[in-house]
């Protein structure tokens, strides 16, 4: 789950963590008392939003207004801005840079500082980032605040607030099951004070059940990508013209590859996981369609999968919605005969992936 | 011996009452694995396939001497039900669950280490020693004794691959199927380690796929290791996933995407396959 600019600062804020005054707003008029000056930011989930336009300053509340009237309704890549976020300005006379992570390969959370943050942080060289696994089971102990102070070389009154203030990300990261907690810049304020300048939030999918609260917050998707995630169906919509659908990802990303190699091009893919339920495979398959792929390439290996009920599962989506969309279906699993015996008239028939593939760039082309 | 199940293995099925549970209990029997007992909390004293279920694993391992678990229970409730497990002695688990909060693995995977259990998985679909003992999902029919022991992070991919070596009449020593999520008990260069200390694996088979580093790391240790490795990566046209802000940049330092762990696979003389069933192929002209 990703989070919205003032969403993210309000949760920062609720652990303690100093982050810049603001006001939201979806109608200019909302921009009663903003703190000034101030930088009035779109609010929307993908980077890029300065080069875009997003980002205006203010001076004044007339100002403020004015600019969230020009950045209100401008798109930004698939998006269009529904509010605006005006927000301090700050005085900084340093930016640091703070994160703290998951590290998969040492299965632990990864702290990390640097005493230039900001724009930069990805060209600062590895030797001076602080990088440093906080100890599972355990988690922060005083030493890493220690040796943070001491590697980034911080003044002993910055370096007390800094520890405090990762202390209370760590906190955030364990308790509302985050990915990532970034901060960048960590400002050090002229009058000394240390605030997030911005704040990233990254929460784990998995662990929504234990965060109802964030479960309504709209995410990064396309409406049909929305539909598929209200319905537990991982869908993805691709630029190609061939949508695949297959059970787990790994094999969907292979036969997403193995159609690449063939020549063809995914378009929208989707992932049935373990399913067998006939209704899932059908409504699976109806946003499928809605995304108007030329061909469609089915490949299940079922390991206890029905392979029969998948079958009636797509013939049943593709009488009731009318559309003539051929199916290239490859499926193996319990009663993969009876599945073939029901696709016959409506698909093609295929007995391993790559011919699938094959088959489907023929069929694309005309030439089957 | 097989890699982590043999002879003496008693398995415990953790979450036998549901629907998962019960169904791969039967299949596990069928296989020949001695699954000694169940659990499921009050529903202790009835039976599921023959197979006694008891309230906690405490009773479950008192009675039946399980030294193996498999876990079904539900996401929310899995993380209690593996620690569970680990006080109770269990010596491997192996952890199907799907979904689970990485935050809950991060309590237990390094829990299980220090308690001296291997954990395999979560969201895997676990072990088989084809000809000898299954503690998995996976669908038994496509697997047959052999010297290929085989390493992957997928479900289904794994059973198209392990179906490839079949058919081109190679046979599999040990499957892993070691989960795909961020953090898992057993990483892929570990169990790369453990196939090839096992005497009756002869060459490995890794799939692998897009994210984190572990097939850059598997690589690396594929050059030390005196048995033939192979590999397979599935993502190369996948699309780019999300940022993980300038963190997941600054940790990864190129590394993750396909291309890079196709060409450490090579640097390290690990052949890659284009197609899954590639793999027959390279075995072939490596036999």
């Amino acid at each position: 789950m990703k989070f919205y600019e003032y969403k993210a600062h309000e949760i920062f804020r609720k652990y303690g963590i100093l982050v810049p005054r603001g006001v939201l707003a979806s109608k200019p008029e909302d921009i009663v008392d903003p703190p000034l000056p101030a930088a009035v930011k779109a609010q929307v989930l993908i980077g890029g939003r300065g080069k875009a336009g997003g980002i205006k300053f203010a001076n004044t509340v007339e100002e403020a207004r004015e600019a969230a009237r020009a950045i209100l309704g401008m798109t930004i890549g698939p998006y269009t801005v529904k509010q605006v976020y005006a927000q301090e300005m700050l005085d900084i006379a340093q930016e640091l840079y703070l994160s703290i992570t998951i590290d998969r390969s040492a299965r632990a959370p990864l702290l990390m500082a640097s005493a230039t943050g900001g724009m930069e942080i990805e060209s600062v060289p590895e030797k001076s980032i602080f990088r440093i696994h906080l100890p599972p089971l355990v988690g922060l102990q005083p030493y890493v605040l220690r040796a943070l102070a001491k590697k980034l070389a911080l003044p002993k009154d910055v370096a007390s607030q800094v520890s405090d203030i990762a202390r209370k990300a760590f906190a955030l990261f364990e308790d509302e099951d985050a990915e990532l907690v970034e901060i960048n810049p960590l400002a050090v304020l002229k009058d000394g004070r240390v605030m997030a300048g911005d704040a990233k939030l990254v929460v784990d999918d998995n662990a929504e059940y234990r965060h109802p609260e964030y479960a309504e917050l709209p995410q990064d998707r396309t409406p049909l990508e929305e539909e598929a995630h209200d319905k537990g169906i991982t869908f993805i919509q691709l630029d190609g013209d061939i949508g695949v659908i297959a059970n787990g990802a790994g094999l969907t990303m292979a036969t997403l590859d193995v159609l690449n190699l063939k020549g063809g091009k995914g378009g929208a893919f989707l992932d049935l996981g373990g399913t067998d339920d006939p209704e899932k495979v059908k409504q699976a398959f109806e946003i499928l369609l809605k995304a108007r792929p030329s061909v469609i390439l089915l490949n299940i290996f079922g390991g206890i999968t029905k392979a029969d009920t998948v079958a009636t599962g797509v013939k049943e989506a593709l009488e009731e919605m009318n559309i003539k969309v051929p199916v290239v279906a490859r499926i193996k699993g319990v009663n993969e005969d009876r599945a073939r015996e029901i696709l016959r008239g409506i698909g093609h028939p295929a007995d391993t992936m790559e011919e699938a593939a094959e088959l489907a760039v023929k069929v694309k082309a005309g030439g089957a | 011996m097989a890699v982590l199940l043999d002879a003496k293995t008693k398995l415990l099925v953790q979450g036998i009452t549901g629907h998962q549970g019960q169904f791969h209990t039967r299949a596990m029997l069928d296989y020949g694995t001695k699954v000694v007992a169940g659990t499921s909390p009050g529903k202790g004293g009835t039976t599921v396939e023959g197979v006694p279920v008891f309230d906690s694993c405490f009773e479950a391992v008192d009675a039946t001497g399980a030294n193996t678990s498999i876990v079904f229970v539900p996401a929310p409730y899995a993380k209690d039900a593996a620690i569970e497990a680990i006080e109770a002695g269990i010596e491997t688990l192996v952890i199907i669950t799907e979904r689970i909060p990485f935050h809950d693995c991060l309590d237990i995977v390094p829990y299980a280490r220090a308690k001296g259990c291997r954990v395999i998985g979560p969201n895997c679909p676990g072990l088989i020693s084809p000809g000898k003992a299954k503690a998995g999902i996976m669908p038994s029919h496509i697997f047959r004794p052999g010297d290929v022991g085989v390493i992957s992070r997928s479900g289904t991919l794994t059973y198209e691959i392990v179906n490839a070596i079949t058919q081109a009449g190679f046979g599999q020593s040990t499957c892993l199927g070691i989960g795909g999520d961020p953090v898992i008990g057993t990483s892929m260069p570990e169990a790369l380690e453990l196939l090839a200390k096992d005497p009756e694996t002869k060459r490995i088979v890794v799939v692998g796929e897009i994210g984190g580093t572990t097939e850059e790391e598997t690589a690396k240790r594929a050059k030390r290791i005196r048995k033939p490795v192979f590999a397979y990566v599935a993502g190369r046209t996948a699309p780019p996933g999300k940022r993980m802000g300038h963190a997941g940049a600054i940790i990864s330092r190129g590394m993750g995407t396909a291309e890079s762990k196709i060409k450490a696979f090579e640097a390290a003389g690990v052949p890659v396959a284009a197609y899954p069933v590639e793999i027959a192929k390279l075995l072939h002209d490596n036999d």
